[in-house]
Formats: C-alpha cells, sequence, structure tokens
C-alpha cells in the first residue's frame, strides 16, 4: 500500500528561507524520515538532513514535525491525519546550517561547563562501590541519546534569545543532578546551576519531559530535585541548621 | 558559538507557531476550572453560613473549608473554640494554608504558568512574553519556599479524617453511616494522597539523600512518596475538584434541599 502525501519542508541556510511543497509517495509502516529520504532521492538530491540510525537511538534526526519537536525516525506516518500536509521544519532553538540541519553547538558549549566527575578516593582494597539501588536513580539520566529536543522546545532558551547566556537547559541542568545525586561524587555544583547556569529559570512547565523520546522524567526527577537542592543550600534554614550542627558534632 | 543574528533572521522566515493540534485546548480546561474554583472557594469562605450540617437534619458534617473550626463562630459542637477574637468567618482563618500549599505547589507552577501566563502556553507555542526571568527574581523566588508550605498542611489531611470520624456521629450516641460521611473520607484521602506526592516532601523525606543505601528507611519513604508523586497531577485534580464537592454536598443538606441517605 501507498498513498501520495504533501510535505512541507523548510529550506534554506543562514540567510533565511521558507517552506518548499513536495507531492511524495508514503508507504506503508514508513516514517517521516523515509519519505524525507525519498525527497531527496527523487526530487531535491541537495536537501540535507541529519541522520545516523534511523532506530531512535543516536539523536541526529531532531526536527519539528506539523510544529511538534520530535525524531523523525521514529514519527510514523500513519499517525497523520490523511489528505493533510505534513509540515518538517528544523530545529527553531539552534541556527540553521543548511535545511534541516542545525547548529548545535550551544549544547556543547554548555556540556563543557560542567565540572566533570569527582569520585572520591577508592575503599582500601582499592575498589570503588554503590549500592545497586543508588546506581539505580541515575540510570533514568543516563538514557538520554543527546537529540537535544528538550533544548529546543524549551521556551527559556527558544523564546528568549539572550538566556542562552546563562541557562544551561534541561538536557544539562539533569547532567548536573546527575552528578549531584552520585554518591561517590566529591564536586559541589549548586551554586554553578544557580548562579551561572539558570535552574531559577525553569519554571517546571515540563516541555522537556513531553518530548524527550527516551521517555525520561526531566522535570520530576532532576530539575525539581536539583530545585529542591538549591532550596536546601541556598533557602531553608532548619537545613543549614543542622549542617552547622552536625559539623560541630 | 553561532547565536543571536542568524537566529532571529531565520525566525522571520517560518510562522512562530507551526502546530495544528488542538493545543489550546489544555490550557483552556485549565483556565476554566481553576478560575471556578478560586470564584467558588472565595464565595464559599465568605458565605459563613449552611457550612455545618448539624443535629437539625440529624448529622455531624463540617465543610473542609472550615476545618478544622478553631473560632466560636462554628454552629454546633465542632467548634474547638481557640480563637474566640475572630470577627469574620471562620473559613477565612483557614483559607492561607491550602492556598499557600496549592499555589506553590510544582504542578500548579505548571498548570498557571502555561494557562494563565501563557509562559508557554503549550510546548513549541510562543511564550506571550517579551522578557522572561523565570523563578529567579522576586515574587517568583518565593516559590522556593513551597516546603514550608507543605509542613503546614501536613496536619490537615488528618484533621479533616478526624472530622470524618467524628461525622459517623449521628446524635446522642448513635453511630451510623450517611453517604456525606463517604464523601467526607474520600475528600480526606485525596488530600492525603496529593499532599504524600508532594514535590518538596519527597525531597525532604529522602529524596535528598545521595546515597538511598545509607539511609533505608528514608530510601522506603522516598520509595512510597514516588508511587503517590507519579501520579501527583491526578490527585491535585481530584482533590480539588472533590473539596469543592464536599462542600456543596454538605451546604445542600445543611440547608435542608437534598436529605442525606443513611447507608445503615
Ligand atoms: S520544565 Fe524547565 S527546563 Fe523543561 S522545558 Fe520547561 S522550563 Fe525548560
Ligand atoms: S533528555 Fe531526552 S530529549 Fe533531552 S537530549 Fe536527552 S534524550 Fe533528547
Ligand atoms: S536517525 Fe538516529 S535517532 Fe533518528
Ligand atoms: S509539589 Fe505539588 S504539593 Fe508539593
Amino acid at each position: 500500500m501507498s498513498d501520495q502525501v504533501t510535505m512541507k519542508v523548510w529550506r534554506g541556510d543562514t540567510d533565511g528561507g521558507g517552506f518548499h511543497e513536495f507531492a511524495v509517495e508514503a508507504r506503508e509502516g514508513e516514517v517521516v524520515l523515509d519519505v524525507i529520504h525519498r525527497i531527496q532521492a527523487t526530487q531535491a538530491n541537495d536537501l540535507a538532513v541529519r541522520w545516523n540510525c534511523k532506530a531512535g537511538k543516536c539523536g541526529s534526526c531532531s526536527a519539528e514535525i506539523n510544529g511538534l519537536p520530535r525524531l523523525m525516525c521514529m514519527t510514523r506516518m500513519s499517525t497523520f491525519e490523511p489528505g493533510q500536509p505534513i509540515t518538517v521544519a528544523p530545529m527553531k532553538t539552534f541556527p540553521v546550517m543548511k535545511d534541516l540541519v542545525t547548529d548545535v553547538s550551544f549544547n556543547f558549549e554548555m556540556a563543557k561547563r560542567i565540572p566533570a566527575f569527582s569520585p572520591r578516593p577508592p575503599d582500601a582494597d582499592g575498589k570503588r562501590r554503590m549500592a545497586q539501588r543508588d546506581v539505580e536513580r541515575s540510570q533514568e539520566f543516563r538514557k538520554c541519546i543527546e537529540c537535544f529536543l528538550c533544548q529546543n522546545v524549551c521556551h527559556v532558551i527558544r523564546d528568549h534569545e539572550e538566556n542562552k547566556q546563562h541557562f544551561a537547559g534541561p538536557r544539562f541542568l539533569m547532567r548536573i543532578t546527575e552528578l549531584e545525586m552520585h554518591p561517590l561524587d566529591t564536586g559541589d555544583r549548586i551554586p554553578l546551576a544557580r548562579e551561572e547556569l539558570g535552574i531559577p529559570y525553569c519554571n517546571i512547565t515540563k516541555c522537556c519531559t513531553e518530548v524527550c523520546p527516551e521517555h525520561i522524567h526531566i522535570t520530576d526527577n532532576a530539575l525539581i530535585p536539583l530545585k529542591e537542592r538549591v532550596v536546601d543550600h541556598y533557602f531553608d534554614p532548619i537545613v543549614w541548621l543542622g549542617r552547622k550542627i552536625r559539623r560541630k558534632g | 558559538m553561532a547565536v543571536g543574528t542568524l537566529e532571529a533572521e531565520r525566525r522571520g522566515t517560518r510562522p512562530a507557531n507551526l502546530r495544528v493540534d488542538w493545543w489550546w485546548l489544555q490550557p483552556a480546561i485549565t483556565f476554566v476550572v481553576l478560575l471556578g474554583f478560586v470564584v467558588y472557594s472565595t464565595w464559599t469562605v465568605f458565605t459563613p453560613h449552611d457550612f455545618y450540617a448539624g443535629p437539625s437534619v440529624g448529622r455531624h458534617y463540617l465543610s473542609p473549608y472550615y476545618s478544622p473550626c478553631i473560632t466560636n463562630r462554628c454552629k454546633g459542637g465542632t467548634t474547638w473554640n481557640l480563637v474566640s477574637w475572630w470577627p469574620f468567618s471562620a473559613g477565612i482563618l483557614m483559607m492561607p494554608f491550602p492556598i499557600l500549599f496549592r499555589a506553590t505547589c510544582y504542578y500548579y507552577r505548571k498548570a498557571y504558568y502555561r494557562s494563565f501566563w501563557l509562559s508557554p502556553p503549550a510546548c513549541a507555542v510562543p511564550d506571550a512574553h517579551g522578557s522572561y526571568t523565570g523563578e529567579s527574581r522576586f515574587p517568583l523566588i518565593l516559590q522556593n519556599l513551597h516546603r514550608f508550605a507543605f509542613y503546614l498542611i501536613i496536619p490537615f489531611p488528618i484533621i479533616l479524617l478526624w472530622e470524618a470520624i467524628k461525622g459517623l456521629e449521628f446524635g446522642s450516641g448513635h453511630w451510623g453511616l450517611g453517604l456525606g460521611s463517604i464523601i467526607l473520607f474520600v475528600n480526606a484521602f485525596l488530600l492525603g494522597f496529593y499532599t504524600l506526592g508532594c514535590h518538596a516532601g519527597r525531597h525532604i523525606c529522602g529524596g535528598h539523600l545521595n546515597a538511598f543505601s545509607k539511609g533505608p528507611v528514608r530510601y522506603w519513604v522516598w520509595k512510597q512518596m514516588t508511587r503517590f508523586n507519579l501520579h501527583h497531577m491526578g490527585w491535585a485534580w481530584t482533590s480539588l475538584v472533590f473539596v469543592a464537592w464536599t462542600d456543596i454536598y454538605i451546604r445542600l443538606v445543611a440547608s435542608g434541599v437534598i436529605h442525606d441517605p443513611r447507608l445503615f
């Protein structure tokens, strides 16, 4: 079975661009990326699109399909209303390089600003140990495939360019939480998270969680716990008193 | 890092919102229900009569908006009479606690930032405001105090449960079960479940640990709270709608509009 579909694909480069309409075949079981590849093969050989695995695991094919941030390789054609055009646009938050390909260096710059894992000295036998239940907690965050869809959808930087200087975005605030929760880590990144990487800018509206293809509970399990750790550090006199007493005792 | 001018240029070349689904529906429903709740709650705490279905109708039900009734202005045997100087409705005295708790709740924050403040109204739909500082400045920085609202609310589900138990007394030592009692019990449990799923509570009770293995009791509590937390939004809405419904029911019984059926 195959259908004729209308795809409105954004084409352009750093100088601007617009939507181009393509009438193209879509076969049963196909995903948006298949159809984009067919356009590339038959009608627009120079259409730029980034992809690698076609299995939702490399995080390369992020785009905005009918306005929703999604992986092109994980979005089935059968989910669309027949007869309606389907728009495919590059991620809005990052600068376009060409067509559907954006320059995601913002994310790598943010990653560099987070101090790496700094483990405490090993046990007497030279080994480091972690209990399984402690491993499990951060395991969820390690499912991240760095598709940057959460970074793209987050209105803090999507709609407010100026915040890119001081807001790392959900993916990297989650990275801070992961390190902070690590039982072997000795670093303290809470002041960094609050003062330089912008956790207070997050208003927990959960769009990052909504678009994450790995279904990571970014807001509930990483961002809110990070906000609560900021409260421990800066706003809670009871925690402060507790720390003082423990240090003396 | 290539940000800034390139972005601004490109944005001019595509519509700000490309969504074609009914993205506005959810914020619209949230807006209507939350606003309706605020209006109803305001009315009920400023209308200090019929909030207690007492001996005249053979029952002993107190509206959750007026629980615990600590003034001497509550009719019947429910008054604790701790505050005799309060000249206004007893409901007003109790209002700040649930208001503070719900207004600073992480879930409701999401709900009203989206539906009232449109920041953003829905995902990938533009923020309605030109500049944005989130919760980094006054007044929204005060949201950080949510855990103190959590501490203050803890007695309330217990008090509501106690009031529901007292509602089983049908006067002069007789016990029974009316529909109203079931409603009061459900209401107490819903508020309890909502409270148990609190994000701040989940952090304080165990989430703050880096090594769960060092605090097995706290780990257990964290795990249980996580179960409620997973459905925090659901408990937030059901407990919200149900508290208003409980109040309506008690007012209807107290004013004699309906008769509370006795189950046994
Ligand atoms: S929850 Fe916070 S980080 Fe996630 S999209 Fe919303 S504002 Fe951004
Ligand atoms: S957290 Fe989810 S949405 Fe964000 S980069 Fe990782 S996989 Fe993608
Ligand atoms: S191509 Fe790898 S995630 Fe889509
Ligand atoms: S987060 Fe919702 S009640 Fe605390």
